[in-house]
């Protein structure tokens, strides 16, 4: 316990509690567990059920309002608190409907077990004419049922949309005994502001609001419960399913043990869909037919060989998953490494940080969050850029609004008005692709005003002076003329993040996916480290990674140029150290990287591909150019759990167990190694990645055996010296953050608090250029992609969840209203979008959140999608990523559809 | 320009406590123009003054003096407070209730009258009261009463 403590008594129970402890918080620290119905740790207190008045020297208090002092005597029960509680859950009872035989809360409900614990099994305010609400149960969405006569008005539900989810759907409405909490006017869930994120579920004491979907599939006390990661974003929540029969029925946990969003809490039926892959399949005469193991394996194994005989092992390549585990990618990379020979091995993340990894390993020396995701919630500014995080990062956005809700400023810059910029104290809306100008410009500002940390960089960097010759023509004026940020609201921006005591800088794809990617990300850097805010807790740099385990793929070498670890493969002690360890010969030259693999497939210079969990026919630029090279291998190897876009191009098909049937690790956004932990048998014969991957690295004549996937974990902390310290038996709890590098270190919430990793941070002065493809007569139009709440990646599991499925069944094209008027747009018709490298057809969503002159297609979407018009060919030099963030094209109205 | 934006650092900003006040009167000013409370203008108020749509549901539902579906053109009160309890007030509202043929809180299918309830209006010395547009009559019984309704009624509406 830091900080000054108090001593008391609960009950005759000495306890020692922080200073400003509630007594019922006090209380659990004795053991002694205080009614209550409003109360919630993570809320603010509303004192309203009255269930938790115990007595202070024979005075009656809130045991949630009050706070421990020095020698308080607490007495928590009996007497005449009994008789109260019991009065106060009678007058609720009186009204509350008895219908715990089929109740879904029945056994999780805290209303039930005070009953139980204060003996009602009389009423003396039930008769035969008393007075009771009647309400229909509400069904207006696809995830959350509301039965208003269960409800007890304590209130969690509507301080926990207000205060944890930043929403305010929920309030009270009328007085008296009809008062009841609801949306305004009693709307459909579906047309408010409402997330369905579920957090007033799992906050409510009662049965009045559970999980529509569970309804009569499994009684609390039958579920059998799995403790695991969510399988959707970087956000790493962990969670727990419970299970009847080896069916999910439903979703808890969180971070705090509730805060999980749409798609954790209410997406993972895919998990069940009848159209899982359940068994190999092998193309013969032109069509995909289901095949036994031995049949797909020693196909692949031998195709596998000759190509290798006859081209060398640079015509094989691989491209890993960022969905699958730390396991499943070490041994990925493995067996492309020292099976097959080759370093063409990358994943995902090429089209997503590679700028990261790239950019801040040449600042700082190591390319990931710097510090991690509650921290964020200590930060007194915030600058928010190329992140939607409402949208694809909810969880950390729940920090970012905490930040703000207690007095953070926040800076938003992005192109378009996305929800954070509505709470924004400045809203910078950039021209895509000018984020190098208003960084530099924000940089040149904190130097002109002598806000800069000057200790921090004397004594902690290096590259001040060429710095600061590079910025000088960065003045707010010829900043705006780049990128149509006004000067002032520049210099605004500069001076909250530069004069604050903790300022962190939240980023993702909008800054990395350029042409001038690795660019952006350093300008980042040099923002953080001119005022010196990195390196302490609440501020950093910080890149959120898309994916459940894009960091660990990254981490685990599935990248051409590194070996686990980011050791590189061109040195030659790592290679060393590899070569012996695996015993096998290793490739010295890095590999290709993902689009380079696709455009060496196109040339012919590729020949087998074996793809892990991942469908780049809707996830790369340029959808044509991918189906083309794709079409022209000799062997595609797909292992997937569902038959996607991809696979149904490939030439063997292996069906792998989903995150909820096997056991592994995922690594989180905040460089979190978390536990997987397998819950239900996979259907059918599929087997998890890494088994699918040791059965054929054995038949290429490279036998891998291991048990489990600890086995694994025990040899990548053995080569990889970021994991050293990390073993199956330490990740019980909470996880720990690498680096970790030996079996007693804690691991590290907040990188390069000392020194950097690299020693000293660098400055690197970059030059603005513009994107490669700038709006034109012909394409008048610049195109942003990016993801959507509701979906996931290329939506192969959110499109197989019905309900998130009808919250967003087709994707859409967002356009200005001024820019719809001009082009006679009708909101919500079918427009042809085109692009150089070919057309979609989507609807209009006509919406101020769109900035006049730039769209935004959501990428998730196979049938209208944004790939098609993306490039493939214009990359940032030094990390290779596309440009997905910033491309011409031209809208033309074809009308209702 | 950084001292400037020091001074203007708030905390608690999404509690807008300088709008708050104003949320009242603003929807006292939307009854008086409607008669009732339009959903849509409750929507403008919240997105106005920077307070969510919940809230000023919770508010404009919470008083007696906001009504969210529109009213007849004359509106009928009848205190049921204590005194007019005794004094027959349930009797007067019954009698009401059945020549109107609408219960309490209802408008009358051709939008002339709305009926309500209330408790105490604060002139007991007159009990039983009723207010019709806002003008209390004192020392009813139910004969009085509607005979009162029916002449505030003709007298607002020859043609009707």
């Amino acid at each position: 316990m830091s900080g000054p403590t108090v001593e008391l008594t609960i009950d005759g129970v000495p306890v020692v509690v922080p200073h400003g402890t509630p007594l019922l918080e006090a209380a659990r620290e004795a053991g002694v567990d205080i009614p209550h119905l409003c109360y919630h740790p993570a809320l603010s207190s509303a004192g309203s059920c009255g269930l938790c008045l115990v007595e202070v020297k024979g005075k009656l208090v809130q045991a949630c309002r009050e706070q421990a002092q020095p020698g308080m005597e607490v007495c928590t029960d009996g007497g005449r608190i009994s008789r109260l509680r019991k009065l106060i859950l009678e007058l609720i009872l009186s009204d509350h409907p008895q219908d715990c035989l089929t109740c879904e809360r029945s056994g999780a409900c805290d209303l039930q077990r005070y009953a139980y614990r204060y003996q009602l099994d009389a009423n003396r305010f039930m008769g035969p004419d008393h007075e009771r609400r009647e309400a229909a149960p509400r069904e207006d969405n696809p995830f959350i049922r509301y039965e208003p006569e269960k409800c007890v008005l304590c209130g969690r539900c509507v301080r926990v949309c207000a205060e944890v989810q930043g929403r305010h759907v929920l309030g009270y409405a009328g007085r008296g005994f009809a008062s009841e909490v609801t949306s305004p006017f009693a709307r459909p869930l579906t047309e408010t502001n409402c997330e369905l994120c579920g957090q007033c579920v799992a906050v409510c004491p009662s049965g009045a609001l559970t999980e529509r979907e569970r309804r009569f599939t499994g009684r609390e006390w039958e579920f059998r419960v799995t403790t695991t990661v969510c399988p959707f974003c970087g956000c790493g929540c962990p969670l727990t399913l419970h299970l009847l029969k080896d069916q999910i029925v439903r979703v808890s946990g969180g971070r705090d043990g509730f805060r999980l969003c749409v798609k954790g809490r209410f997406g993972l039926s895919f998990v069940h869909r009848e159209d899982r892959l359940r068994a190999p399949m092998v193309r013969r005469q032109g069509k995909l037919t289901e095949s036994s193991w031995e049949e797909a394996l020693s196909s692949v194994a031998a195709k596998l060989r000759e190509i290798r005989e006859q081209h060398g092992p640079q015509a094989v390549a691989g491209m890993s998953s960022a969905k699958c585990t730390n396991e499943d990618n070490y041994l990925f990379q493995k067996l492309l490494r020292a099976t097959l020979g080759t370093n063409n091995v990358d994943h995902c993340a090429r089209l997503c940080h590679a700028p990261t990894v790239a950019g801040l390993a040449q600042s700082f020396g190591s390319g990931a969050m710097t510090n991690s995701i509650a921290d964020i919630e200590e930060a007194t500014c915030l600058l928010i850029t190329g992140s939607n995080t409402t949208e694809a990062h909810p969880i950390v956005a729940q920090a970012v609004i905490r930040a703000a809700r207690r007095g953070a400023r926040l800076i938003v810059a992005d192109p378009r008005r996305i929800e954070l910029a509505d709470i924004a104290d400045v809203h910078l809306r950039q021209r895509p692709g000018t984020d190098v100008a208003w960084l530099n410009g924000m940089a040149h500002v904190i130097l002109e005003e002598g806000l800069w940390n000057s200790e921090f960089v004397e004594q902690r960097c290096e590259g001040l002076e060429e710095l600061r010759e590079a910025l000088a023509p960065y003045t707010p004026e010829a900043v705006e003329e780049l990128t149509g940020i006004p000067a002032d609201d520049l210099r605004r921006a500069a001076c909250l993040y530069a004069d604050s005591q903790r300022s962190t800088i939240v980023y993702s794809m909008g800054i990395t996916q350029h042409t001038t990617g690795t660019d952006n990300v350093l300008a980042v850097a040099n923002l953080a480290m001119l005022t010196g805010h990195i390196g302490r807790r609440g501020t950093g740099v910080n890149p959120l990674r898309g994916q459940n385990n894009v960091q660990g793929a990254c981490d685990l070498g599935a990248l051409p140029n590194v070996f686990p670890g980011y050791q590189p493969v061109s040195d030659p002690s790592a290679r060393a150290k590899f070569e012996q360890a695996w015993g096998a010969p290793l490739p010295a030259a890095p590999g290709l990287t993902a689009v380079e693999i696709i455009d060496a497939a196109r040339a012919g210079e590729i020949k087998a591909l074996l793809i892990m969990g991942e469908n780049p026919l809707v996830t790369h630029p340029d959808q044509r150019h991918v189906r083309e090279a794709l079409a022209a291998l000799e062997l595609l190897v797909v292992l997937d759990i569902f038959p996607s876009e991809t696979s149904e191009l490939a030439h063997v098909v292996l069906p792998a167990a989903s995150f909820a049937e096997k056991d592994g690790t995922f690594t989180s956004t905040e460089r979190r190694v978390q536990r997987l932990r397998c819950a239900l048998p996979p259907p059918g014969e599929a087997w998890a990645d890494w088994e699918i991957l040791c059965r054929l690295s054995t038949r290429l004549g490279f036998p891998m055996a291991y048990g489990h996937p600890q086995e694994i974990m025990d040899e990548i902390a053995s080569l990889t010296p970021i994991y050293g310290g990390i073993s199956y038996a330490r990740l019980d709890g909470e996880g720990l953050q690498w680096p970790c590098p030996h079996p007693d270190h804690p691991g590290t919430p907040v990188l390069h608090q000392e020194e950097f990793t690299r020693g000293k941070g660098r400055f690197h002065p970059v030059r603005y250029q513009g994107p490669t493809e700038i709006p034109d007569e012909e394409y008048p139009f610049a195109l942003t992609t990016g993801r959507v709440l509701n979906h996931f990646h290329s939506r192969t599991m959110t499109r197989r969840v019905r309900g998130l499925q009808e919250l967003l069944p087709e994707g859409y094209v967002e356009i200005h209203p001024a820019d719809a008027a001009q082009l006679g747009m009708i909101p919500d018709t079918l427009v042809r979008v085109t692009s150089r490298r070919g057309s979609i057809v989507t609807l209009a969503r006509v919406t101020q959140r769109a900035q006049e002159g730039t769209v935004f297609i959501p990428f998730h979407f196979a049938e209208a999608a944004a790939n098609a018009l993306t490039p493939a060919d214009s990359l940032d030099p030094s990390s290779k990523i596309p440009a997905l963030k910033a491309c011409a094209v031209r809208l033309e109205h074809i009308g209702p559809d | 320009m950084v001292e400037a934006l020091r001074s203007e650092a708030r905390l608690f900003r999404d509690l807008p406590a300088e709008h708050e006040a104003t949320l009242i009167p603003s929807l006292q000013q939307l009854q008086k123009e409607y008669g009732y409370l339009p959903p849509d203008e409750l929507q403008r108020v919240a997105a106005e003054l920077g307070i969510p749509h919940s809230r000023v549901h919770g508010v404009a539902s919470f008083y007696s003096q906001f009504t969210d579906t529109p009213r007849g053109k004359h509106t009928v009160q009848v205190c049921l407070g204590t005194a007019c309890h005794v004094g027959g007030g349930k009797g007067i509202r019954d009698a009401l209730t059945q020549v109107l043929g609408i219960r309490p809180g209802e408008t009358t299918p051709d939008g002339a009258i709305t009926l309500e309830e209330v408790h105490c209006l604060g002139c007991c010395s007159l009990a039983p009261v009723i207010v019709v547009d806002g003008v209390a009559y004192g020392r009813n019984d139910r004969k009085k009463a509607l005979h009162t309704l029916l002449e505030c009624c003709d007298q607002e509406s020859p043609g009707s």
